[in-house]
């Protein structure tokens, strides 16, 4: 007898698309979606409990491996929370260099979401174009503190070290090229008929259905919602930076992918009018800071505006030297929580580009 | 001297062979058939070969690279390099897969395009057997590897390859349409389905002036029938890994691969032979042999196809085949409809 059947594809976690090791469970009818079951934790290292056998400072580098792509956003992170905690005055050229190697790690980041999101969607020449002005960022990172990824270069009470001479020229011109290449990124992407056609009312999400899932960062706001914690209730000094959250209004891939293409023109700004501001300001990028930290009974909650989303930091201290809990809430990992619902009644190829369109790390997610 | 060396040749071999004596010639000629067919199958291998190069070379220059540089001047022993090493990889047979269609499939994929050169006129003279149904032939051979493609989709028992199957019959019946639907415009005016004929109608006027909007509903079939991007849902390596070549691994994977450029070059001579006049030269710069100027306008179509797929992204299987059954069919239709009222008129006016 002549019947249709729907069938499980196991999408993941060994597939070129699904950006690391995340795993989906699809059930299908046909190429449509009847059922998608997103499974996690093949990249769990189990960072939080790890924290809490590390002194306060020895905690930094495993934020870094967390979302390994904006780094200096998770470092910053961290470190604010301890030092509201502790209630440490950090030194304004520390803030400065926060931000401006932040938001280069923001740019860092949502250039390579820009590429794989062309590669995604089955562009390839996109993807290497974005990593060529990564690589740029990168070098840059890397003079700075060392490292290309897993920068490390907060520290409580400020920065590891200073700007080396002429460090700031170079990001200057590089940031004076940077909406050059971003046009070069809407004219082989964004501007293409397929692409949009791939990407224009897929995978739609509602603001209330955005609020409701606690989603954060560009997928929040691709959907019209205006929250961004730089501007919402700024942290650090980002009050001093004048800057505009690009908004979307379908809240559909299309929306959320160029959300993050206008943020690093904003990115761009910050950084540019940081380098203006950092002249004027001398001093120590390190704020006095006892040798052994040792944070009073408490507990304290920050968080930040990281590449993906909201990234909180929850410390409990219990007065010694180590956190007694530490609880990171993962803008990568929430973000994920509507992605059956999202995928429901779509194509595989769709799975593809609401996936990236989310823009998950998996570092993040299992974290 | 250029312009015949290869038909000098085949005559040369002719009457070598004639003058050893005892040999009939019906053997003759098979021998001398061939050594022609043979020298074919060589230049498709090698060919196939060298367009992995060039697409290598093509999206390097394209992504502000430099390509293969290493093996060779230039690098152009890669490809040779890599189906060495392809060759010398285990062949993996998955448990649940139907062996003998398994390994039948990768076989198979390289008849379709050795079968449609066989008949190409590749300069004056220079065709291996002239028939004269050669379009029929043509699209009817050319449409046999939707067939390899399936065995092979089918054979791995792997869901992926099972998928990328689908897609492929999907894709190339709907596009096959259009595909023989803009060549019926090409017959209607040279009123014969010899490829020969059709060359020697462009010789003052290609058909790409006459039947422009046929030759681009014809390319972009073409484009589509071949899986390339941005139709390359078949492999679609974002979405279903490598489609129906996904459980091959060494040469079974390199046939594949070779025979998707063999296939390129197919659907490329193919429309260099419709609809840009063949092996004529253009401007009346004869003193360039009739097979150059073939392969000049060939390789100028598969440099197109190339840029195509660095270029854009993979479109949707729904938007496919919307595209295809919506646009690409009454299009062609209409294609037809118009040639049709056009020769009326100007028999009708005495052209």
């Amino acid at each position: 007898m002549l019947r249709t059947q729907e069938y499980v594809l196991n999408f993941g976690p060994q597939h070129p698309s699904t950006h690391g090791v995340f795993q989906i469970l699809l059930t299908l009818d046909g190429e449509r979606i009847v059922k998608a079951e997103p499974i996690c934790g093949y990249l769990h290292r189990g960072i939080e409990k790890l924290a809490e056998a590390r002194t306060y400072t020895q905690v930094i580098p495993y934020t870094d491996r967390m979302d390994y792509l904006a780094a200096m956003l998770q470092n910053v992170g961290y470190v604010q929370a301890v030092e509201k905690l502790m209630g440490i005055e950090v030194p304004e050229r520390a803030e400065y260099l926060r931000v401006i190697s932040g938001e280069l790690s923001r740019l860092t980041s949502h250039v390579l979401a820009t590429g794989v999101y062309a590669l995604d969607v089955g562009g390839f020449t996109g993807f290497l174009l974005c990593f060529r002005e990564r690589e740029k960022m990168m070098d840059l990172l890397e003079e700075l503190t060392g490292s290309r990824m897993t920068l490390s270069y907060a520290r409580i009470g400020g920065v590891a070290d200073d700007v080396t001479e002429g460090w700031l020229d170079k990001l200057n011109k590089l940031m004076d090229e940077m909406p050059g290449y971003i046009e070069e990124y809407n004219g082989l992407i964004t501007g293409n008929e397929i692409f949009q056609a791939r990407t224009k009312f897929v995978g739609q999400l509602t603001p209330e259905t955005c609020i409701n899932y606690s989603l954060s960062g560009p997928v929040l706001r691709a959907s019209g919602v205006n929250y961004d914690l730089r501007k919402a209730m700024p942290y650090g000094i980002y009050d001093r930076f004048d800057f505009e959250v690009p908004l979307g209004t379908n809240g559909d891939c299309f929306d959320r992918f160029y959300c993050r293409v206008l943020e690093m023109e904003q990115s761009v700004r910050i950084i540019k009018q940081a380098i203006e501001q950092i002249k004027e300001v001398d001093g120590p990028v390190m704020a006095k800071v006892p040798k052994v930290l040792k944070p009073p009974k408490g507990e304290v909650y920050h968080e930040i505006e990281s590449s993906k989303g909201i990234i909180g930091y929850y410390i409990v201290s219990d007065g010694t030297n180590k956190p007694y809990r530490l609880h990171v809430r993962r803008p990568s990992f929430i973000n994920l929580g509507y992605l059956d619902e999202m995928l429901r009644g779509y194509l595989i190829a769709d799975v593809v580009a609401i996936l990236g369109s989310i823009d998950i790390v998996l570092g993040e997610v299992d974290c | 001297m250029l312009e015949n060396l290869f038909v000098g040749t085949a005559d040369w071999l002719r009457s070598l062979l004639g003058g050893i004596g005892f040999l009939p010639t019906e053997i003759a000629e098979s021998i001398v058939l061939l050594v022609k067919l043979v020298a074919v199958l060589v230049f498709i291998l090698v060919n196939a070969l060298w367009l992995v190069y060039m697409e290598r070379k093509v999206a390097a220059f394209m992504q502000a690279r430099i390509g293969p540089n290493r093996v060779g001047p230039w690098g152009l022993l890669q490809t040779t390099c890599d189906i060495g090493k392809l060759i010398s990889k285990e062949i993996i047979i998955p448990k649940k897969a139907d062996k003998v269609v398994f390994l039948l499939a990768p076989v198979l994929i390289f008849l379709p395009p050795l079968m449609v050169f066989a008949v190409l006129p590749l300069g004056k003279n220079m065709a291996a057997l002239d028939l004269n149904i050669g379009v029929f032939y043509l699209l009817a051979i050319a449409s046999l590897s939707t067939l390899f493609f399936f065995m092979g989709g089918w054979a791995s028992n792997s869901k992926y390859s099972l998928l990328g199957a689908m897609r492929t019959v999907a894709q190339m019946v709907s596009y096959e349409l259009p595909l023989v639907l803009s060549l019926l415009g090409v017959i209607m005016i040279v009123g014969s389905l010899n490829l020969s004929d059709i060359i020697a109608a462009q010789e003052h006027t290609w058909l790409i002036f006459t039947q422009p909007i046929a030759f681009l509903i014809f390319f972009i079939a073409a484009v589509a029938e071949t899986n390339r991007c941005p139709f390359d849902l078949v492999e679609g390596e974002s979405e279903i890994i490598n489609g129906p070549y996904t459980e091959y691994g060494g040469m079974g994977f390199a046939m594949f691969f070779l025979a998707e450029y063999a296939n390129i070059m197919v659907v490329c001579a193919m429309a260099t032979i419709m609809f840009l006049g063949g092996w004529h030269a253009p401007f009346g710069l004869t003193f360039i042999p009739s097979w150059v100027w073939f392969f000049i306008k060939m390789y100028v179509l598969i440099f197109i196809v190339m840029q195509f797929r660095w270029t854009y992204p993979r479109i949707r299987i729904d938007q496919l085949m919307g595209f295809g059954w919506k646009v690409l069919v009454p299009l062609s239709l209409a294609n037809i409809f118009v040639t049709g009222i056009g020769m009326y008129i100007y028999r009708a006016i005495g052209w």
